[in-house]
């Protein structure tokens, strides 16, 4: 149940998580090392546009690649079509994208 | 053929689209012996009704290709020793397609697939044009050469896992026919292979799990051409945006 366009974003917001998930991997490590409360770690983040753009893209492109999975998914599984499976891919983006959001700027505060 | 005393105990699937069991059959074996030979003796000597498909018994013609203790076999070209479970085989109707009755599926829907592919040759001249000249080391007419030998026996597309989960997908058969139509320097169309494989049942939907390739009696390989139509459909949509 894959056209090309969801295939390529998929494929594409896999590509843009690739980086930003050892990204994400390294940091957390490299944070824990010294010792860092999650209080220390928060006046680094709040009012940072960078963080709040990095953890903003990714966000958009886990959004993007877990509603197209699980559209594959429930499709081959289920057999849902059509209107209902369309209503779950975005449902479940949008899901992703504002639950994403919330952490987001809960981190950065922006 | 030298005959043993010994029997093989066959299952072979009876019914219709609806409803079916499996039957068994005692057969006599022999030193050489295909599953098409095994069918065959069933339908001559136990069973008139039994209903199966074949036509040249020779690997030629992609007629008799049926389940073979679960798997995707053209019959005529497989011997019953290499599948013999001690001394039995169960044979069924091809997965993925309606079964008519007992052994005979319906190849429609397999062959509607072609079409949807645009599996059709686009010509860039008449008859009144000279022949064109296509060099047989050609790097696009190699790869059209890799798949030219396929007998459309529908085997991929029953061993194919996403066919039997997303039945619009046009499956691998089609898709390598358009793979090979696509590198054919005699097609005229080549957007219009990409436009239709690009689609909702289209290559994009193979998880690239290679059953079509591991299956293939003709040993070719219908996975490298899917992956083929991805990127050349992948750079079609990086320059124009389909």
């Amino acid at each position: 149940m894959l056209n090309i366009q969801l295939y390529m974003a998929q494929r594409l917001s896999a590509m843009l998580m690739a980086p930003l998930v050892l990204g994400h991997l390294a940091v957390m490590i490299y944070a824990i090392q010294g010792g860092l409360s999650a209080e220390e770690i928060l006046t680094r983040t709040r009012g940072s546009a960078a963080w709040f753009l990095y953890y903003g893209l990714f966000v958009a492109a886990a959004s993007v690649h877990g509603a197209v999975g699980l559209r594959v998914i429930v499709h081959e599984m289920t057999g849902l079509r059509g209107w209902g499976l369309w209503s779950l891919t975005w449902g479940f983006g949008l899901i992703l994208m504002f639950l994403g959001a919330r952490a987001v700027m809960a981190v950065t505060g922006l | 053929m030298t005959q043993t005393s010994k029997t093989l105990e066959v299952s072979v699937w009876r019914g219709d689209a609806a409803t079916g069991n499996y039957e068994t059959f005692d057969v006599p074996a022999h030193d050489n012996q295909t599953i098409l030979d095994v069918v065959s003796w069933i339908q001559q000597n136990s069973d008139a009704t039994l209903s199966y498909r074949f036509a040249c018994r020779v690997g030629m013609c992609g007629s008799c290709a049926m389940m073979v203790n679960g798997k995707p076999r053209w019959t005529c070209r497989t011997h019953v020793k290499k599948v013999l479970d001690g001394n039995k085989v169960t044979v069924a109707p091809l997965r993925n397609l309606p079964v008519i009755k007992d052994l005979a599926v319906d190849m429609d829907p397999f062959f509607d697939k072609w079409v949807k592919a645009e599996g059709r040759h686009h010509p860039t001249g008449t008859r009144h044009d000279p022949m064109p000249e296509i060099k047989p080391d050609d790097p696009a007419r190699a790869e059209a050469n890799k798949a030219i030998e396929c007998i459309n026996c529908s085997v991929c597309y029953a061993s194919c896992d996403t066919v039997a989960g997303n039945p619009d997908y046009l499956g691998p058969a089609a898709l390598q026919r358009a793979w090979t139509l696509y590198n054919d320097a005699k097609d005229a169309d080549k957007q219009s292979i990409l436009d239709a494989v690009a689609g909702t049942g289209g290559c994009h939907n193979c998880h690239s799990q290679g059953s079509c390739t591991l299956y293939c009696p003709n040993e070719l390989d219908p996975l490298s051409a899917i992956l083929g139509l991805k990127r050349a459909s992948a750079k079609s949509f990086f320059k124009g945006g389909r």
